[in-house]
């Protein structure tokens, strides 16, 4: 199978670290060799993160290069616009439709990009989800990123049955039914 | 045991050296090499340390590290010790020499290099330490061979009679990849024997060890050809690229069909294969991250190859631009978007935004450290000046007024974290007593190491092994030093800050002001009881909220101000400097 470059993007803060360990895991339960690269430490404080994931028969550079996406989970508007770049002519693009501003726009030296989505949209597939809005719904804003993964998980090809399996042995045992009930909401979108 | 699971680079080294026995490490949090010892830990069983189990710690920084490893070693038993690359030059003084030692129990130390500076204010290139201090390095690829070098390297270790450097970069430490665990090795301490000729290193002695020293590089650069992490990979031989660590899985992907010569030891190089290799194929490229470490020795030896010439000295690298360097292919990548950038910033709540918020307001600039709150320097809090290495704030700030004379300072003050103070502040702050300074100090004591992701320290009364121990109380050990004005205040009373800060500035002496409040996203904090509310009908869009930077405020379309209430952890700072009340607290 040739390798698959799957992209996570957001900010400093927002869980894609986690996104990032179920998505390892679920590759690992198929069989496959992955590799993962992420950003921890300073660039973590609220800043732009990225990890990429890489799965397949054999993978040999952990990170995802320009133009070579399949797909790009964004949870963030301008992060998505960001890393577009990296996608494949068909990639598609999973966007979470949340606005954070960066500091340049907090202070009034720069300005928020207007209709970042539906720009996008032009080039490549996007599906778009105010997950925030999703996951207050089910009682706990903080699993947004895992609807958001429920929705990039209809593009890869793992049944649903192994992604909860996966999700139950990744996250804190606390936590394992609302990030159950979070990701078939996703699922189901 | 043949498990197969996904690691972390650093989790793979940590369960390296446990494989190999090790028994005790210490070292100093650093990104990119934290969770070395955070993983570690995990396998201590805490119940026998001295006698057979594994023992962690955070030592206060990584010269004391690097000796409580070689004092392990001395004693006979495996020793680790952990740092970032800046840490390296802190640990250097105990490196250069214990070269000479050598050592009893193998020694391992690891160097976690930053290129693309990630999380770090230099660039340096490890590689360069180690060949001074001659100490071999190795250099893993991906997580297995970080396992499996590891344990290499106390082997080495121990048959070469050096510590050995094990040489990793943040694309490494922080990637993830599979490995096949292995049982631990329970090595035997080995007898201790007084032994002052090789271990008490004064002149008469030193000087027969460096002999010892130049003969054990002469052998591992003639056993290094037969090493098996030194590794051929022929293929087509027009063109051969000598290669290690990290830039070999770029190059795998981006030239399939060149011949490879694979290091696992960098230093020093196996010149016979090196050589050999040379001779078999028609191009020689080397492709090295950072300095030319690899390259300048082999051209030295007269060998031709390309190396610098077309590959730069900063940063990371990648397949394409392996591709672009050496096939000259056009690749035709779409450029990035222009939009704003997002560098980090302090978090919503953070007490360091609200010490700066008053510093920023008295427009006093601030000699500054290494931790969370060198973001400080950018707008919109523009506090910070100077920021070089751990440490350095009190000691540049005295320099600043041996220079120009106590007035020139009187608006100015040095700012450091409670860790980065006992890591090296302390003797920083000696100094200044010592030599009739009147600096104004301020440590933000969040009781944690903050960026790396919440590390213990001498003065938080925890250790790694999860013991309460007795927390070092900075303000006595200010006091002990002989300063008169040291004060404690809530990082969040901002009106008392000011008016104390003013006093102290003011005064012809020494000054320390330790703001307390714990880092907001520490695990041990109590929930948050209230968020901040702004009320957009009592909102007169002044903007004076907004001035600290809390990334949970924005201001709307029509000039208002709202709150995220998913962002928001309720420090009030907003709420204290809105004039119209159109801030208030809201029970969660």
């Amino acid at each position: 199978m040739e390798t698959k470059n799957i992209m996570i993007v957001g900010v400093g803060g927002q869980g894609t670290l986690l996104t990032s360990r179920i998505l390892g895991g679920i590759t690992i339960h198929a069989g496959y060799d992955v590799k993962l690269s992420e950003v921890h430490g300073m660039a973590q404080r609220g800043g732009s993160v990225v990890t990429f994931v890489r799965y397949g028969d054999k993978v040999a550079e952990p990170i995802v290069e320009e133009g070579c996406a399949d797909v790009l989970i964004a949870f963030e508007r301008l992060e998505a616009l960001r890393y577009a770049h990296y996608l494949k002519k068909d990639g598609v693009i999973i966007a979470n439709d949340q606005r954070i501003d960066p500091m340049p726009v907090v202070i009034g030296a720069a300005e928020y990009p207007q209709n970042i989505l539906e720009e996008l949209a032009k080039e490549y597939k996007v599906i778009s989800v105010d997950a925030m809005a999703e996951a207050k719904k089910l009682g706990n804003p903080r699993v947004f990123n895992v609807i958001v993964l429920g929705i990039a998980a209809q593009h890869m090809d793992f049944s649903k049955e192994d992604w909860l399996t996966v999700i139950e042995k990744t996250v804190k045992p606390k936590t394992v039914e609302i990030n159950k009930k979070a990701f078939e909401a996703g699922y189901a979108m | 045991m043949s498990e197969k699971m996904i690691m972390l680079g650093n989790e793979a080294i940590a369960r390296g050296a446990y494989e190999a026995g090790v028994k005790v490490s210490a070292a100093y949090p650093g990104t990119p090499s934290t969770e070395i010892s955070e993983n570690l830990v995990q396998y201590s069983k805490n119940g026998n340390i001295g006698n057979g189990d594994l023992y962690c710690e955070w030592s206060p920084n990584e010269k004391v590290a690097t000796e409580v490893a070689i004092g392990a070693s001395i004693s006979g038993v495996r020793s680790l010790v952990s740092m970032k690359h800046v840490g390296v030059n802190v640990a250097a003084d105990p490196l250069y020499t214990v070269s000479y030692i050598g050592v009893n129990g193998g020694m391992v130390m690891i160097a976690a290099d930053d290129p693309g500076l990630y999380s770090s204010q230099n660039e340096q290139d490890t590689r360069m330490v180690a060949r001074a201090a001659q100490v071999p390095v190795l250099e893993p690829s991906d997580s297995q061979e970080a396992k499996d070098f590891v344990k290499f390297a106390f082997d080495m270790s121990e048959k070469y009679d050096t510590p050995v450097i094990v040489r990793t970069t943040t694309r490494l430490a922080h990637s993830q990849g599979m490995v096949e665990l292995c049982d631990r090795t329970e090595v035997p301490d080995k007898p201790y024997e007084r032994n002052i000729a090789k271990n008490v290193m004064m002149p008469a002695n030193a000087v027969k060890r460096h002999l010892v020293v130049e003969a054990r590089t002469n052998q591992m650069i003639e056993d290094g050809c037969s090493f098996p992490i030194n590794r051929v990979e022929m293929n087509d031989t027009k063109i051969g690229v000598i290669t290690s660590g990290i830039p070999y899985q770029y190059v795998k992907e981006a030239l399939p069909n060149a011949s490879v010569l694979k290091l696992g030891v960098v230093n020093p190089l196996p010149k016979k294969l090196i050589e050999d290799f040379a001779a078999k194929v028609d191009t020689l490229y080397i492709v090295e991250e950072l300095d030319p470490v690899i390259e300048l020795q082999v051209k030295s030896w007269g060998i031709k190859a390309i190396g610098k010439e077309i590959f730069t000295v900063q940063g990371e690298y990648s397949a394409t631009m392996i591709r672009r360097a050496i096939g000259g292919e056009q690749v035709d990548i779409k450029q990035a978007a222009q939009i704003p950038n997002r560098p980090p910033i302090l978090c919503p709540g953070c007490p360091h935004r609200s010490v700066y918020s008053v510093l920023n307001k008295l427009k006093i600039h601030a000699a500054g450290d290494i931790g969370c709150y060198t973001l400080g320097a950018v707008a919109p809090l523009s506090v910070v000046d100077t920021t070089v290495c751990m440490g350095a704030s009190i000691s540049t700030l005295h320099g600043m007024e041996k220079a120009k004379g106590k007035d020139y300072i009187k608006n100015w003050v040095a700012v450091i974290g409670d860790s980065t103070f006992m890591h090296t502040g302390i003797n920083s702050l000696m100094n200044m007593v010592y030599n009739q300074g009147t600096g104004t100090v301020m440590i933000l004591d969040n009781s944690t190491t903050g960026m790396t992701g919440h590390q213990d320290h001498a003065a938080t009364g925890k250790t790694l092994q999860g013991d309460t121990v007795y927390a070092i109380n900075i303000m006595k050990l200010c006091q002990a030093m002989g300063i008169k004005n040291v004060t404690e205040i809530d990082a969040f009373d901002t009106a008392g800050l000011e008016k104390l800060l003013k006093e102290e500035t003011a005064k012809d002496e020494v000054s320390v002001i330790i703001t307390k409040a714990p880092c907001v996203l520490l695990k041990s904090n109590p929930p948050i009881t209230k968020k901040c509310y702004a009320d957009s009908e009592k909102c007169k869009k002044c903007g004076m909220c907004m001035k600290p930077g809390c990334p949970a405020l924005t201001k709307q379309a029509d000039g208002t101000v709202k709150v995220d209430d998913t962002m928001c952890n309720g420090c009030g700072l907003c709420k204290g400097l809105c004039k119209f009340g159109a801030i208030t607290d809201v029970p969660v």
